[in-house]
């Protein structure tokens, strides 16, 4: 037999047998690629990322006006609307957070606008010493941002009439000044990550191809570790103390000082997670093309994608039935918060393993060869 | 019988295929090594990680710091004395040493092809590939024509047993009836030109290449062997590994599969290749003399017995061990005992979630483990799904937090592995205590079963 003979029958064999294997009752029998990856990037800067920016930068705007409003007049009513707009705009934060994202990364967007616990001692040092720059990318971190604001309006006195009497005694005007050079900050940094966004939208929204440095990589890598870290560890698993040997952490609860919101928090967080999951638009009700209608494709079925929004959901039931202050919850009741980490590593597990194996994403920073 | 395998034994063959394999071999490696060091990955894969995972029985085995450097160093020199054929018995035996124990550093990086590089230069350290076209021919003034025919056979044996195994392990269920994993993987090949976005989401063709990659490995050793179907054996081979090398990121692996089957062909070939190899050193002004003068004699290379002895009962050993999963009970790829070391290549897209617990077994009070604080990127992802690296981590984290005054330690892993598209399921019985466990060859009892069976091997 010749050789071109025995290749073909090689192959015609091959080719038969692969045809008569695959299941006939597949009505797509000529599949062509028409999920176009770009639609998800399109969707998610334009009706979540940019949006929640147009949201999130006037309200920090605002907040800081209200503070220089009530370094100039020291009103009990002036100290109010800066608690409220803090409030405000903390929430509104939670839908940015997962972006950790080009010029968010490169200015530490995140570690300068919500690294907690803060440090009490390092803000006073601040103010005591003077002598500080919040810009340099040294552990001043833990002394901005959110949770410096919330030591600076809620911690300082166990009630608001107090707080105004500490502001309005001369003696702490340096306090004053120390809450302004912190809204500045958060002004500054949040105005040029969102100058940025709005730069590089065309360029960040054609990178759909599946390498370690593309959009597309990079975001659900960043959305996987947000969901992981700050919301699974940061928010629940640190304060109930499952990595400190059942020691919970109280002081480690996000908003620490007014914990009251800080159900309020988590609840925006996940809603922020599921919405950038099922690509839905900021402050809105209707979906476009995102991780889930991606993982339907890949799958052909909404299996993995329904398994993980009963995740989800699952996860939004158990934190409602926490105490508004998981300050009280953890002293109460710490169960409850460690259920909730369970049932949010039920999540990570299947972010992780199931959506990056069938989506064939590598996780980030892992260069390596294979065989 | 006996007198045809004895004449088989004392046949002699040119020595051309064992230089040009030399040669080959020896560049091939130097430039793997120049690569692996300019990727950082000296630095990233032995330097930066505090721990490290060891080969059973080869704990002693470690990075040692920035002497590891020194270790690439000497492996990169020897491969390049090789290539050339310096010294070569030295040099190749300095590579085989050097290289191996680069590669039981840590399990983290184990790959097919490395240990492909190790069998190789093993078994060249018994033939001699500098019988001709090398510096210790010249330096001797004696050049050999023919070797013992045996010595280039092993080789094409070697090469035989990669290839057989890598396609008899790709007949099972997952592979050919489900076109797992190259269905996940071709399709999100989605961002290459042209095929992309069309051939590359086509089912069929996913079940073509599964089942043309089974027909492929198996067939490829013989059809290399027979002269007539050689050419177009070599065509696919180079079509076969180039492909490969499009689409998946499996480093120099193509290009030394590619240069080694080249000793299965005639040794008039060699001698192209010899000759063209000296029109490139003329060109750059090399004298080139000596070597040409070595053509001109006429000598027969004995081995020692001793050799022969050794390659058989290596060859015989290779032949086994892939097998050695046979002797475990439960599905291969779940519990991936005795997977390594049978060249079952790309068949699994298999990612875990591990998460450690330490358990005071007194008091009942916990805590988890955030891994980052002890392992790599690169280490987590692999060992999330091995159940011996999990073991092995889980020991080192007991005594970790032992030695840091914890009492009563236990670990526990919560560990969730996705297997081929499959949904994730818990993977390591969560009430194991791992530090009372022992890694050996024996069957992993704690590895909860795979709620599915893969059939075949």
């Amino acid at each position: 037999m010749n050789i071109k003979k025995t290749s073909c029958i090689y192959l015609l064999i091959a080719f038969l047998i692969a045809l008569s294997c695959s299941d006939s009752s597949d009505s797509n029998e000529n599949v062509v690629d028409n999920f176009d990856r770009q639609t998800i990037l399109e969707n998610v800067t334009d009706n979540i990322i940019l949006p929640a920016f147009d949201d999130f930068n006037p309200k920090i705007a605002q907040l800081k006006e209200s503070i220089t409003q009530f370094s100039i007049s020291t009103t009990l009513a002036n100290l109010e609307t800066v608690q409220e707009l803090w409030v405000d705009a903390y929430k509104s934060w939670q839908h940015l957070e997962m972006f950790n994202i080009a010029k968010a990364e490169e200015l530490y967007f995140l570690q300068k606008m919500n690294t907690y616990p803060t440090s009490v001692s390092r803000i006073e040092n601040n103010i005591n010493t003077n002598n500080y720059n919040l810009d340099s990318n040294n552990n001043n971190w833990s002394a901005q941002g959110f949770p410096a604001l919330d030591y600076l309006l809620f911690g300082l006195a166990d009630t608001n009439s107090e707080t105004l009497i500490f502001y309005q005694n001369d003696e702490n005007l340096a306090y004053l000044n120390y809450l302004q050079a912190v809204a500045s900050q958060m002004l500054q940094v949040t105005d040029m990550v969102h100058q940025d966004w709005i730069l590089i939208r065309d360029v960040f929204v054609t990178s759909s191809e599946n390498s370690a440095t593309s959009s597309l990589n990079m975001l659900t890598n960043d959305f996987i570790y947000y969901f992981e870290k700050g919301l699974r560890t940061n928010k629940f698993g640190i304060p109930a103390g499952v990595f400190s040997g059942n020691n919970t952490r109280a002081a480690n609860v996000e908003a620490y000082y007014n914990s009251t919101i800080s159900k309020t928090l988590a609840l925006e967080a996940i809603e922020a997670v599921e919405g950038f999951f099922i690509g839905q638009t900021y402050n809105s009700t209707s979906t476009g093309e995102s991780l889930k209608s991606y993982l339907d494709y890949m799958t052909d079925n909404t299996t993995l994608s329904s398994t993980v929004l009963m995740k989800f959901s699952d996860s939004k039931l158990l934190i409602n039935t926490l105490d508004d202050n998981f300050v009280n919850q953890i002293v109460l009741n710490n169960e409850l918060m460690i259920d909730v980490f369970n049932k949010l590593q039920e999540g990570v597990v299947l972010l992780k393993t199931d959506m990056l194996s069938v989506l064939s994403i590598s996780v980030d920073y892992i260069d390596a060869d294979g065989d | 019988m006996i007198n045809s395998i004895a004449n088989y034994f004392n046949k002699q063959s040119s020595a051309a295929p064992l230089a040009v394999f030399r040669m080959f071999f020896g560049f091939l490696m130097f430039i793997s090594l120049v690569r692996f060091w300019s990727k950082g990955w000296i630095e990233s894969l032995y330097i930066e990680p505090s721990f490290h995972f060891s080969y059973y029985g080869f704990e002693w085995v470690k990075p040692v710091g920035l002497y590891t450097y020194a270790f690439f160093i000497i492996c990169g020199i020897s491969a390049f004395f090789v290539a050339i054929g310096y010294k070569y018995r030295l040099s190749i035996l300095i590579f085989f040493l050097s290289f191996t124990y680069i590669e039981l550093m840590d399990k983290t990086t184990y790959l097919n092809h490395y240990y492909f590089v190790s069998l190789v230069s093993f078994i060249m350290l018994f033939i001699p590939c500098n019988a001709m076209f090398s510096i210790d021919a010249i330096s001797i003034r004696k050049s050999y024509k023919t070797v013992p025919k045996w010595t280039i056979d092993s080789l094409k044996l070697m090469l035989g047993i990669v290839y057989f195994y890598a396609g008899i392990t790709k007949i099972n269920s997952d592979w050919l009836l489900n076109a797992m994993p190259l269905k996940l993987w071709l399709k999100s090949k989605y961002d290459l030109p042209f095929i992309g976005h069309t051939l590359m989401q086509q089912e069929w063709f996913h079940f073509f290449m599964s089942w043309g990659g089974m027909f492929y490995d198996i067939s490829i050793p013989f059809l290399l062997l027979f002269r007539k179907t050689r050419s177009i054996a070599f065509v696919l081979v180079v079509a076969f590994h180039i492909t490969t090398r499009v689409l998946f990121p499996i480093g120099m692996f193509p290009y030394i599969m590619i240069l080694s089957t080249i000793i299965f062909f005639d040794s008039n070939v060699h001698y192209k290749i010899i000759h063209f190899t000296i029109k490139i050193l003329e060109f750059f002004k090399m004298k080139t003399d000596n070597l040409k003068l070595s053509f001109s004699q006429v000598n027969h290379y004995k081995v020692w017995n001793t050799s022969l002895l050794i390659i058989v009962v290596f060859m015989t050993i290779q032949i086994i061990i892939p097998l050695r999963s046979l002797l475990y009970p439960g599905e291969l790829f779940w519990n991936e005992q005795g997977y390594r070391f049978s060249w079952r290549v790309m068949l699994m897209e298999k990612k875990g979630n591990s998460v450690f617990k330490i358990v005071n077994s007194k008091t009942n009070s916990f805590f988890y483990v955030n891994n980052d604080d002890f392992l790599t990127p690169v280490q987590q992802k692999q060992m999330s799904f091995q159940p011996d690296m999990i073991l092995e981590y889980g020991h080192y984290l007991g005594n970790h937090f032992k030695s840091q005054g914890h009492q009563n330690v236990a670990v526990f892993v919560e560990s969730y592995v996705s297997l081929n598209g499959r949904l994730s399921q818990q993977f390591i019985d969560p009430s194991a205590n791992l530090m009372e466990l022992k890694d050996s060859f024996k069957h992993k009892f704690w590895i909860k079963p795979l709620n599915d069976e893969i059939k075949g091997f």
